[in-house]
């Protein structure tokens, strides 16, 4: 193996400790932090890019469910909204769920062509009503408790740490779904399929109100790690932060998000594992070789669009729980705060440029990128600060630029990307 | 009767005239992307960005119009504006073919790769409309607002229901049926356009009859700048301008050009009627017009709307979903590789 990865390694930890050392530490974590997340996320289109050559670009949608997950895991029930529709809304998903399987079970049948189609429509139709007619009163009386306040059902009231596999399995169902439709026709469909499902995750977010609380967004979400206020309190703690010479607020922050730090560490090393030990597998072997030549995988036995629905489900999962992890971050989820730009294209970015096909590339572009969108705006608003310091303070040019800078990061990223793909189309970490 | 007349002057009004508006601005659209896709081959990810900078130049033209006092009498001065918008939108996607396409199609990549670059193409398109205009939302229509006003046309016809006619959808259909009688009289009379067909049925065999490929896409990148900069003008004129909105009109538009068949330019205009009707007959609430259209005793209460509006985007991506799986060419045969 080549020196090339762990110096590129050695060069980004360099970057992380020089951001601590120039704008604080605290800063320098959060990076660390939104870029272990990132990578994983970045782990995670690299199997369905790398492995398999499969275009997804519903990144955003699947990172959303994650989110979900942290919601319905680890908020407490609202007792008021289940006596007041809890149970009627569980028969309502059930009958749109029935409504569903039975029109699969009719497309099935191999009998009669329009008699079917006759059949399934009306079956389609009269269910979409029906399922309307039983979950709009439900939905009505949980949304009417406390809507200031709840106004929806809550989660589980399970340790939110128990959320990130569940924001993977999430993210499984919605993949499977999809994959069952778009997979095994031209690669593009499966982008356009998966542009629109993330659209639709985040209008379901935003408008169900008894699921998620929709745009009133659900805050405090339990945490994983100790409240700094918490620690601050604590005598052990702050006698401990006096021996490092910090004074116990700022020890706290930082000590919070070593905490998260650890963790996300631990996700990511065994999701590297995993993803390392199944790209060597024989596993790994076929899926390159479907890739590369489908046509010949095919031939030589291998059933194409079962393994890409396979490696398909495998990526979002990956991305739904590095999603949980991010809400579980954030300590809130905020429907309206999901665009495509930052959580779809953005790993794109992340795993071209790392290096597509190589797991350690995605896990270093996930760090390098994230640091980037973090680190473009201040530069960006120094550069521009350079350039029109000739001007006068009131020229409106001046002014226009300085408040420009903030759209810096797009037009840095696709530069970028378009960079990479033209001169070092295989990204910083070539597969070999 | 006039039951029956309300019900149809309260469906014009609310369903029939805003989805052909819509389904006009939505063809333009899908006819850009599935001529990228005919003779480019690629999805391109990049032509709501595409629409969005086109507009933008158009709206900057407009303000320079209107600074130094030109209007178009009762029609928005953004129509004057247009051909100068649609130069510069030209310019930048030949600029954007030389610098960055071009080296991809010398070297045959594979379609994916085109739609990875589009992303990229994309970023700095987005990049480009933020920096100079901001991601706020511009209003640029001017002119006369309505052809016919609701109550002018309650008291022409004593009806109880209006009919407003906005002059932007008015103008909508009116260039959007003139751009399109333009670009299938180019594609079928002229010497260039029957090249691109020919390109587009068979690369080799357009390529062995001497038909120079690069002029041909030069060509499909100047038709193409100037359907998404009208597309992007009236869907402007008709709601507002707002960067991010043209980036999620990129969903109906291909599910519009998928659902009339990729690389097939009729079928981009049928499919863009077909996604932009779905969307408002689902998310209209019909309670007004059954109330007129049924009998009192079977009046209904609720809004009866089938889908809130947020959730349009589910509707072109039910419509997509359903082609993919029973009709993968689209309704007219599209090209599937």
């Amino acid at each position: 193996m080549s020196l090339r990865a762990p110096l590129l390694f050695v060069a980004m930890a360099l970057l992380i400790v020089a951001t601590g050392l120039v704008q604080g530490w605290n800063l320098a974590l959060t990076i660390l932090n939104m870029g272990l997340i990132s990578a994983i996320m970045s782990l995670g289109v690299n199997l369905q890019w790398g492995f398999a050559g499969l275009f997804n670009v519903g990144v955003m949608g699947f990172v959303a469910l994650g989110g979900l997950a942290a919601v319905l895991v680890a908020l407490p029930p609202v007792p008021d909204a289940w006596n007041a529709g809890g149970l009627r809304l569980l028969g309502a998903l059930a009958l749109g769920a029935a409504v569903l399987v039975a029109a699969v079970m009719a497309w099935k049948r191999k009998v009669g062509g329009r008699a079917r189609a006759l059949v399934l429509l009306a079956l389609l139709i009269g269910g979409f009503f029906l399922f309307r007619a039983a979950l709009d009163p439900a939905v009505q009386a949980i949304e009417a408790v406390n809507p200031s306040l709840t106004g929806y059902l809550g989660g589980l009231g399970l340790p939110v740490l128990v959320s990130w596999p569940v924001g993977g399995l999430l993210a499984a169902g919605a993949a499977w779904i999809i994959g069952k439709a778009a997979l095994g026709l031209r690669s593009d469909y499966l982008a356009i399929a998966t542009l629109g499902i993330a659209e639709i995750v985040i209008a379901v977010l935003k408008n169900e109100d008894w699921l998620s609380r929709g745009v009133k967004n659900v805050i405090g979400i339990p945490r994983p790690v100790p409240y700094e206020i918490d620690l601050q309190r604590s005598e052990g703690f702050a006698a401990q932060a006096a021996g490092w010479g910090l004074d116990p607020v700022t020890a706290s922050t930082l000590w919070v998000k070593v905490l998260y730090a650890g963790l996300f560490a631990a996700v990511l090393a065994v999701i590297l594992v995993l993803a390392q030990l199944a790209l060597a597998s024989p596993w790994g072997r076929m899926m390159r070789a479907i890739r590369d030549n489908e046509v010949a995988a095919s031939a030589m036995g291998k059933n194409v669009t079962a393994r890409h629905l396979q490696v398909f489900i495998l990526g979002s999962a990956v991305c739904g729980i590095a999603g949980a992890m991010m809400t579980t971050l954030d300590g809130q989820l905020t429907p309206g705060s999901y665009q495509p730009l930052r959580f779809t294209f953005l790993v794109w970015v992340m795993v071209i440029v790392g290096g597509s096909g190589n797991n350690y590339g995605a896990v270093l572009g996930g760090f390098l990128i994230w640091w980037l969108w973090v680190m473009v705006e201040p530069l960006g608003l120094w550069a521009m600060e350079l350039i029109t310091s000739g001007m006068a303070a009131d020229n409106w040019l001046r002014g226009h630029l300085t408040d420009a800078a903030a759209h810096m990061r797009l037009m840095t990223m696709g530069i970028i990307l378009l960079l990479v793909l033209r001169f070092s189309p295989r990204g910083l970490v070539p597969e070999r | 009767m006039t039951d029956i007349l309300n019900a149809l002057v309260a469906l014009s009004n609310f369903v029939l005239i805003p989805g052909a508006a819509y389904g006009a601005q939505l063809a333009l659209g899908a006819l850009g992307v599935t001529l990228i896709y005919g003779i480019l081959r690629f999805s391109n990810f990049a032509h709501g960005d595409t629409m969005a900078f086109g507009t933008m130049a158009t709206i900057l033209v407009t303000w320079g119009l209107q600074s130094v006092g030109i209007s178009f009498g009762f029609l928005p001065t953004a129509l004057i504006a247009l051909p100068v918008g649609i130069a510069i939108t030209g310019l930048l996607l030949m600029g954007t073919d030389r610098t960055i396409y071009r080296f991809y199609r010398k070297q045959k990549a594979a379609p994916v790769v085109l739609v990875i670059v589009s992303m990229g193409v994309m970023f700095v398109y987005n990049g480009i409309v933020r920096f100079i205009i901001g991601v706020g939302d511009v209003n640029f229509a001017d002119g006369a607002r309505f052809v016919i006003t609701a109550r002018e046309f309650k008291e022409m016809t004593g009806l109880d229901e209006g009919l407003a006619i906005r002059s932007t959808t008015l103008i909508t259909l009116v260039t959007a049926a003139i751009a399109v009688a333009l670009l299938f009289w180019f594609l079928n009379r002229t010497r260039t356009g029957k090249s691109m067909r020919a390109f587009s049925d068979n690369e080799d065999l357009a390529l062995l009859s001497g038909i120079n490929p690069e002029k041909v896409v030069a060509v499909t990148w100047l038709i193409v700048a100037a359907l998404a900069t009208t597309a992007g003008v009236l869907y402007g004129l008709d709601k507002s301008f707002k960067a991010f909105t043209y980036f999620q009109l990129l969903l109906p538009i291909f599910a519009a050009a998928i659902v009339g068949g990729l690389g097939n330019p009729l079928g981009a205009i049928a499919g863009g009627f077909v996604i932009a009707f779905s969307e408002v007959l689902i998310t209209y609430a019909w309670k007004k017009v059954l109330e007129y259209a049924l009998p009192e005793s079977l009046e209904p209460s609720s809004l009866v709307q089938l889908l809130s509006t947020d959730y349009k985007f589910a509707v072109s991506f039910a419509i997509l979903i359903i082609v993919l799986l029973f009709k993968p060419t689209g309704l007219f045969k599209g090209q599937s590789v």
